[in-house]
């Protein structure tokens, strides 16, 4: 449909847009800015802090300009008197409800209030403090997140981003007047009810208000102590995020420099978590084809599809709560992190000639809730727990600030042997659509001993930032061994952002849906949009972000996780084969139902 | 200037010679352009505090292109001292179904709606009965439109109409932003006209008796009369149909008890009006306009406390979501406190003030944006009273 094009002033200076665009957007296109808080480019309007009011010529009430869509010679004063004085007095008011303690804050330095405050100086408190005890009390039931109620300004944007991008609701605006606030059910803590522990909320809060459990200490006090070996693995998506926190534009490729800055801050050994995404392509796949041939030819009534991926914590928890009786569709492997947790304890620490217990194996990931999954009771199979210490991809980017590494000039360094060795296709773990690619990478091969018949192994249907992605790949010429598959149209689905999960679980529910595999992550664009990974993010980084993603994934000289020479040599000296009894033990794991309230 | 105060029978009117739905029948024959024409020329505005005039809201409904569109009754009515409302909705529901029934003739809406405050629920019963048997009655007469009830949730704030409409959808009950308007996108985003209670009756009677008896009536600004609920200091506290644009003396002459030191019109989100002042001042949309509350305070009242009531009313009524409103509103309250207690002095008075201008034209809804009216109000008349 054509729009038409709507003429308007800005500041005096003439402007024309699409009709339906908001006075903020016409302003920006006059490179104005105008301050806002609640606006999200990820979420719906709000309209409730105000900040971004402007002046039209004519009206009584100053307008939101992130709401109120431009008209045919509107004429708009994004600075004048009126504006100044109100913006100035609303974040006045803000403050005066804030408990503004920056110094302390683990916001501090990146902070739209902050920011705000400092643009228009607001130093000296003219209204009276409003900050309520009951509010500094911080919920820190969550091993993923922290809410701090003295640092809410009530923008509604973790409640918008509960509800709208991961359809979950955990969040809650509840009371009215002063009494107003960011609640969860019954006000119980954040880790009694149905919040997944994603961190969508946490990218998208503007202020300190919600934050990660962060254990930069804890991992710093490992890194100091003599009687403990440290290693760190990284998660495929860090690396084409972490330079945003460091002063590098979205989309810059940085992982040389984060090994490098890994091994300046004292970690024993930098390993990869890439690796164990390859292993985790080699059972995985190796049980979607087991769990068909017991469905197709067995008629094994146990065997249950679709099979889902079981990579991201978050989507787990939230299946846990929300669809009890999809937990046998589950992929049962745990998540790389925890496969490389298991293994590092237990082979790796017998290769180095390292006590399990002397140990520590530290993550950095792009997520909040492996905070929470590594201290599952599940995970704790090498005789201790796994992984120790989760680090978001900010925290590392506060270590490395804090050690003093100027993380743009340091030489490039390698991941660290063995378990540091990878494909392109765990790198791809890191967007939405590229465990399916990975796993048909290796699974059509092993079907058909010939490459899946897309140009460059680049499979291209399932990539892209659609919520819900559907794929048909038709599967000929077999080996003999796989003939039951001869023929068949391998149905597969994708989705990211737990409201289109909840899309797709519906769909299979009521049977609708002929789906063989389903890959989901927890957040919108796979883990590179993930909970931990640096604040801001909207659908443009989100992008940028993917496509250094697939262009590390070109660029590697492996592209196919069963031709990871460490994976092939684990197999041949520790594990035997996927799902063998070994795998059983270490890489594979099980699911609880949750409750919803 | 008219001088007397005249007593008026319209809304309250027992006119044995046709019912509300004879009304009604008598008035859909007529073309619904001609309709409108005689609302817009009777020059009724909304009774439900805006004032917007009636004729043209239906008229921007009528000509939204949408199949379904919806009419509303506001019936929350939470305006502290305000109790018109219910007295209409006991005594004559029937006015009010015809006037939403033509309403809904005239725009083209099937369904309408009675948001209904839910401290009001034990007229539902009564109220209900009348219904069914108006909307069986419609039935009969092949007139495609029926009325449904709907409790509210008892908040203030859902009396604004898109906070009604998000609260009908089963939503928590805040204002949206605006535009759209209701007349384009209210209730579930269809083309709404959301009418007070009292306008709904005024139309029904306008229809009825023509436009010219309502429009002798009032001032060229404010036409017609209008239904105050009078309270506070008065012997006789009550429902009063009263023309509109009275000078507020001969009010006080009426209805205070000899010692009427202030008047507070149109609730806690109205203005107070001082003795000396008294004379000069008009009620109507031309002076102060007023949805039918009128509070006496005598000279044995504290502004004070009149005042901190008031804001501590809107301090818990806010629906919370706009800086403005839900801050404002409490650094008003606390202001206050603290200069009563010398903990600032006078001055702050001065700041706080212009606290309310923000407020006025950067909070969100009319709730926050009105909240400037009694603080202004009293602070500038009984400012030695605030401060001492
Ligand atoms: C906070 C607030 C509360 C309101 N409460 C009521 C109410 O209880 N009843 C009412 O008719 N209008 C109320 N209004 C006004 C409505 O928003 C709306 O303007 C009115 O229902 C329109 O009807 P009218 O044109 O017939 O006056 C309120 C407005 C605000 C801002
Ligand atoms: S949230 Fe922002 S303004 Fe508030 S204390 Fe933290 S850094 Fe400061
Ligand atoms: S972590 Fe995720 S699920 Fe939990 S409250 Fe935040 S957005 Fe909702
Ligand atoms: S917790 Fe953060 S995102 Fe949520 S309302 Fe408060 S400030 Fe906004
Ligand atoms: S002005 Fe007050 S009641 Fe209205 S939207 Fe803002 S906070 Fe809510
Ligand atoms: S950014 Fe526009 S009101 Fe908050």
């Amino acid at each position: 449909m054509n729009k038409y094009l709507v003429n308007l002033k800005v500041n005096n200076m003439p402007v024309s847009v699409e009709e339906g665009t908001t006075i903020l957007d016409a302003a920006k296109k006059l490179n104005l800015r105008i301050p806002t808080l609640c606006n999200h480019p990820d979420l719906s309007v709000a309209g409730n802090c105000r900040v971004c009011v402007v002046e039209i010529k004519g009206a009584r009430l100053l307008a939101a300009s992130c709401a109120t869509p431009v008209s045919e010679g509107m004429e708009v004063f994004t600075n004048s008197e009126k504006v100044r004085i109100a913006r100035k007095h609303i974040v006045e008011l803000l403050l005066s409800e804030h408990n503004a303690d920056c110094t302390k804050c683990f916001k501090n330095g990146n902070c739209e209030l902050q920011d705000l405050a400092s643009e228009y100086r607001i130093g000296d408190h003219v209204f009276l403090d409003l900050v309520k005890p009951a509010h500094k009390i911080q919920d820190i039931s969550s091993p993923s997140i922290v809410k701090d109620d003295s640092k809410c300004i009530r923008c509604q944007r973790c409640v918008r981003t509960c509800h709208e991008l991961q359809g979950i609701s955990a969040l809650a605006v509840t009371n009215k007047g002063d009494h107003q606030k960011i609640s969860t059910f019954l006000n119980k803590p954040l880790n009694d009810v149905v919040c997944s522990a994603c961190g969508q909320c946490i990218n998208r809060c503007p202020t300190g208000a919600l934050t990660e459990r962060n254990y930069i200490e804890e991992v710093w006090k490992a890194i100091y102590d003599p009687t403990k070996f440290v290693v760190v693995q990284t998660a495929p998506a860090t690396r084409v995020a972490l330079g945003e926190d460091l002063g590098l534009p979205p989309g810059e490729r940085v992982t040389g420099h984060m090994v490098s800055a890994l091994k300046k801050l004292g970690f024993n050994k930098v390993l990869d978590t890439d690796f164990t995404a390859d292993l985790t392509i080699m059972e995985e796949g190796t049980e979607l084809l087991t769990r068909l041939k017991r469905a197709l030819v067995d008629k094994d009534e146990t065997a249950i599809l679709p099979m889902m991926t079981s990579c991201s914590p978050g989507w787990i928890k939230f299946q846990e709560h929300m669809y009890p009786e999809l937990l046998n569709n589950l992929s049962t492997c745990k998540s790389p992190q925890q496969m490389f947790g298991a293994l590092a304890k237990t082979y790796y620490a017998e290769k180095i000639n390292i006590k399990a217990q002397d140990m520590v194996v530290v993550s950095i990931m792009p997520c909040v809730a492996k905070k929470f999954e590594c201290e599952r009771s599940e995970m704790r199979d090498s005789g201790y727990q796994d992984v120790d210490y989760v680090l978001t991809t900010r925290e590392l980017a506060m270590m490395i600030k804090q050690a003093g590494i100027d993380f743009g000039k340091i030489e490039e360094e390698h991941y660290d042997s063995i378990l540091g060795e990878s494909t392109g296709a765990a790198v791809i773990f890191g967007a939405t659509g590229g465990v399916m690619e990975a796993a048909l990478r290796t699974a059509y091969e092993i079907v058909t001993g010939r490459e899946v018949p897309f140009t460059n192994l680049n499979i291209q249907p399932v990539r892209g930032m659609d919520g819900i992605k559907e794929a048909s790949i038709k599967i000929k010429n077999v080996k003999p061994e796989w003939s039951f598959l001869e023929g068949v149209d391998l149905n597969v689905a994708i989705a990211h952002g737990l409201a289109n999960a909840r899309q797709l679980m519906e769909k299979v529910k009521s049977g609708e849906a002929n789906y063989h595999f389903i890959e989901i992550m927890g957040c919108p664009g796979g883990c590179l949009g993930g909970g931990g990974q640096p604040i801001p993010t909207s659908p443009e980084i989100r992008k940028k972000r993917a496509e250094a993603i697939y262009s590390e994934d070109a660029g590697m000289p492996l592209r196919k996780s069963h031709e990871n020479p460490e994976v092939i040599e684990v197999y041949s000296k520790f594990l035997g084969e996927p799902l063998g009894h070994k795998s059983h033990d270490l890489l594979h794991t099980h699911y609880k139902p949750r409750k919803r309230y | 200037m008219e001088t007397k105060l005249k007593k008026v029978d319209i809304i309250f009117e027992d006119d044995k010679t046709i019912s509300p739905i004879g009304i009604l029948e008598k008035t859909i024959k007529r073309s619904a352009d001609e309709i409108i024409l005689d609302l817009i020329d009777s020059g009724l505005k909304g009774r439900g505090g805006a004032g917007f005039p009636t004729g043209l809201k239906w008229k921007f409904t009528r000509n939204e292109d949408s199949e379904v569109k919806y009419v509303i009754c506001n019936a929350d009515e939470g305006e502290p001292g305000t109790f018109k409302d219910r007295e209409i909705l006991d005594r004559v529901p029937e006015k009010i179904f015809t006037g939403m029934a033509i309403c809904g003739y005239v725009i083209g809406a099937k369904e309408g709606y009675i948001y209904i405050r839910g401290e009001y629920n034990f007229l539902l019963k009564s109220i209900q009965a009348k219904l069914d048997k108006f909307n069986n009655e419609m039935k009969q007469k092949h007139i495609d439109f029926t009325i449904y009830l709907k409790s509210g949730s008892g908040a203030y704030v859902c009396g604004e109409e898109s906070a009604l409409f998000e609260s009908m959808e089963g939503k928590r009950g805040e204002p949206r932003n605006k535009p759209p308007y209701p007349t384009v996108a209210g209730y579930n985003n269809k083309p709404t006209v959301i009418n007070n209670v009292e306008t709904l009756v005024y139309t029904t009677m306008i229809c009825h008796m023509g436009p010219e008896k309502f429009k002798a009536l009032g001032t060229t600004d404010s036409r017609g009369s209008k239904v105050f609920s009078v309270s506070g200091d008065t012997p006789i506290p009550g429902i009063y149909e009263l023309e509109l644009g009275m000078p507020l003396n001969k009010f006080v002459e009426e209805f205070g008890d000899g010692d009427a030191k202030a008047i507070q019109v149109g609730g806690a989100s109205g203005h107070c009006v001082p003795r000396k002042k008294f004379n000069d001042t008009i009620i109507g949309f031309e002076g102060i306009p007023t949805g039918g509350s009128m509070m006496i305070f005598n000279s044995s009242r504290s502004m004070y406390n009149v005042l901190h009531d008031y804001l501590e009313f809107f301090t818990e009524e806010s629906c919370g979501q706009c800086t403005p409103c839900r801050v404002g509103c409490q650094q008003l309250l606390k202001g206050i406190e603290a200069v009563k207690r010398g903990e600032r002095s006078p001055s702050y008075l001065d700041d706080l003030k212009k606290l309310t201008n923000t407020m006025k034209i950067a909070a969100k809804c009319g709730l926050g944006q009105s909240v400037g009216n009694p603080f202004n109000s009293i602070v500038d008349n009984f400012r030695e009273e605030i401060i001492y």
